[in-house]
């Protein structure tokens, strides 16, 4: 195993595993070549816990969030909901749905401008056959902190502000009572004024309902601001995972401190360079090796371990909760 | 000396249902060779304000007050005056353009035409000049052969700042040049603003909605709410002591990673930004505001001196007011 652990000195309680992914591929065709966006993964996410899955744009990160969904179908692993496998007949998947559910990014893309608040919240009952539909509707959306629900029934996305529409598709999502939540970069499209207000009321599903979310960003501040743990992706692979003090606070992995070191407060930057990564062209050794600064520097090549950087991959991380990372330099030093 | 002074600058939409007031008196006044930085959310008339800089503003717009670029009224200028200036002074990189690109004509072609237009270059000279430009902004010569689609985000935004240099202007008007795009890209496209601003002594205005972007970058920030101004002064200052309640919730908004006061404790600002038009009498933030007074409603605010060279409309700074160890603002 190349991949080193550190016991966490508060694990605290550990979470009952709910949603998970294992051994998880997913590929497309892309211009006569494969795009391996999904290229390993194991990940956990356990009861009432909240995970952070970051990285930059095209690392996979939705890729992933899509098929813990359902929506996409794995070339090889598989996702296992309560420790079953998911199956995709449609009836199985639309029993999944209320259990597991989406919240998409970008509110204005995501709600039908010609449908009202209530419509647009009543979809998913009605889908489902949920009686009482209107207590549904009003339940969820005071649940998303638009209250008094009533007031917001009849209008339309463009009478809303982006935080309103936002928590609008928050209650949609809501409305089936699910266990989890998977939402992909929930607030990236909103001011900094209401970025908070809608972080705070994950927080507040999770600690009120016991909700389990995956949030997808490539935000490092969201992170902390709401997640319990972290698992950083590269180009198809999470690279670094475990508890976000630890891993903010102390990144392994020169990837993760390479994406802390460009926020606007912090010292030193290493800011990579070279094109966006490709997953239809993962280069060979550890997948990082063409950008890292740790082998640029020579300081891979101190702890000698230069030539395994180039030529051996890493083993895929396990969905364990403690801090872990794929790289050969901080296996060696640590 | 002022390259741009901006005298109670106002811009008022007219439409169908009324008058929209999205610029509301603005004064500000950005030095040679500076950054000025312009946060506020989305709708405190951040890209109005750009637009009106240039008279960019569509014809149902109307603008008072005054503009000077380099002591000459912006609004006052003749046509042909106007269109030199906005190429051969001052450009603006638009909000989103990088989705603007034709995206059927090669990039090289799209830098080459202002150049051509303006006579600035032959087209046997426009070739390399393109490639200089290119190369300003970290992409290598050969990508003038490409289309957009085969960028990234950051790319295409790289290729608006070259077309925004192409006629070496000495004034760059950024509109969130970096809203949307991740943070590794991010960096590498403020890296690059920085740089240019160090070596070539360009000025620059740049809007974000994001503070701390704002403060790596800029000198000096501003910060408006509902068409005004509410704060301005040097920008670590505003963003790590923010005199108006509003600056705090924006600061407070994007936390410091290992900050444990921020650990699981995301802070926002409750309410809904207000409708230009039907504004809150008084401090139109009071219905949002959390340390309020009852004279908030009904209070003429204005920009009031908070410090050296700073300046806040918030009741809390009036020197009246000050008590004297200043308070610190917290917004929950
Ligand atoms: N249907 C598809 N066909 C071909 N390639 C795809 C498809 N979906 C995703 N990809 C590729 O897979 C990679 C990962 O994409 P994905 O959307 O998961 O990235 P992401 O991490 O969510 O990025 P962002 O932060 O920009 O949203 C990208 O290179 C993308 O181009
Ligand atoms: N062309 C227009 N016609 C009418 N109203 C407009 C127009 N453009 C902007 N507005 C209004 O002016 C205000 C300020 O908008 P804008 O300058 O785009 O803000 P910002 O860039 O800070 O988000 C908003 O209320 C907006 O709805
Ligand atoms: S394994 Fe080597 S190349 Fe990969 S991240 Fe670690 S030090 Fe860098
Ligand atoms: S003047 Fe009053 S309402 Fe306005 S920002 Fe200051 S304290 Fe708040
Ligand atoms: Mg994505
Ligand atoms: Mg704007």
């Amino acid at each position: 195993m190349t991949e080193t652990q550190t016991p966490v000195e508060a694990v605290g309680t550990a979470r009952p595993t709910l949603l998970e992914a294992r051994d998880l591929h997913v590929g497309f065709p892309s211009r006569g070549r494969r795009a391996r966006a999904v290229d390993g993964v194991d990940l956990a996410i356990g009861e009432g816990e909240i995970v952070a899955l970051v990285g930059e744009s095209g690392c996979g990160k939705t890729t992933l969030a899509r098929t813990l969904l359902g929506l996409e179908r794995p070339t090889s692993g598989s996702v296992l909901y309560g420790g079953t496998a998911l199956e995709y007949g449609s009836k199985a998947l639309k029993a999944y749905r209320r259990e597991v559910q989406l919240v998409l990014q970008d509110p204005m893309g995501s709600l039908n401008p010609r449908q009202t608040v209530y419509e647009a919240v009543a979809e998913g009952p009605r889908i489902h056959g949920l009686p009482g539909e209107q207590e549904v509707v009003a339940s969820a959306l005071s649940r998303a902190g638009l209250r008094p629900p009533e007031r917001f029934f009849l209008r339309y996305p463009h009478e809303l502000s982006g935080g309103q529409r936002q928590r609008v598709v928050i209650a949609g999502a809501l409305a089936l009572e699910p266990k989890v939540l998977i939402a992909d970069e929930p607030v990236a499209s909103l001011d900094a004024s209401v970025r908070g207000e809608i972080l705070a009321l994950l927080l507040r599903l999770r600690d009120e309902l016991g909700l389990s979310a995956l949030v997808v960003t490539h935000d490092l501040g969201l992170a902390w601001n709401i997640a319990d743990r972290v698992a950083v992706m590269y180009l198809g692979r999470i690279v670094e995972s475990g508890p976000v003090e630890q891993v903010l606070t102390a990144p392994r992995h020169p990837y993760t401190q390479a994406l802390l070191s460009v926020l606007p407060e912090s010292p030193e930057r290493v800011v990579l360079t070279g094109e966006p990564p490709d997953p239809t062209r993962i280069p060979g050794g550890c997948r990082f090796h063409a950008r890292c600064q740790v082998l640029a520097s020579g300081r891979a090549a101190e702890a000698g371990v230069d030539g395994r950087c180039r030529a051996e991959p890493l083993a895929v991380l396990p969905a364990v909760p403690t801090a872990q990372a794929a790289c050969h330099y901080a296996a060696a030093v640590d | 000396m002022a390259l741009l002074e901006l005298d109670d600058v106002s811009v008022t939409y007219r439409i169908a249902a009324g008058e929209v007031p999205a610029v509301r008196g603005v004064s500000l006044t950005l030095d040679a060779g500076t950054a000025l930085g312009v946060a506020g959310e989305s709708g405190s008339g951040k890209s109005t304000l750009a637009m009106a800089l240039l008279r960019l503003l569509p014809r149902d717009a109307r603008v008072g007050g005054r503009i000077l670029l380099d002591g000459e009224d912006v609004l006052a200028m003749k046509w042909g005056r106007l269109r030199a200036v906005r190429w051969a002074e001052a450009s603006i990189v638009f909000q989103g353009a990088q989705h603007g690109l034709n995206p059927v004509q090669r990039i090289g072609d799209q830098i080459a035409e202002p150049l051509l237009v303006h006579g600035l270059a032959k087209p046997d000279s426009a070739r390399g000049r393109v490639a200089e430009l290119l190369e300003q902004v970290g992409l290598p010569a050969w990508r003038a052969r490409s289309y957009p689609h085969e960028l990234s985000g950051g790319q295409r935004q790289r290729i608006m700042i070259a077309m925004a240099l192409a006629c070496s202007p000495r004034l760059i008007i950024a509109d969130e040049p970096t809203t949307a795009l991740d943070v590794m890209v991010q960096a590498q496209v403020l890296t690059l603003i920085k740089e240019l601003l160090a070596e070539r002594g360009i000025s620059l205005i740049m809007i974000s909605h994001d503070l701390s972007v704002l403060a790596d970058v800029c000198d000096r920030l501003a910060v408006m709410y509902a068409g005004r101004v509410v704060e301005h002064g040097p920008s670590r200052e505003v963003f790590h002591d923010p005199k108006h309640p509003y600056s705090a919730a924006l600061a407070a908004a994007f936390p410091t990673v290992g900050d444990p006061v921020s650990r699981l404790a995301p802070k926002g600002l409750g309410g809904d930004p207000p409708d230009p038009m039907d504004l809150p009498p008084g401090c139109s933030f009071h219905p949002r505001c959390p340390v309020a007074l009852d004279v908030c409603p009904t209070l003429d605010v204005e920009l009031w001196p908070a410090g050296p060279e700073r300046r806040a409309a918030c009741v809390h700074v009036r020197p009246e007011k000050a008590e004297p160890a200043e308070t610190t603002l917290e917004v929950s």
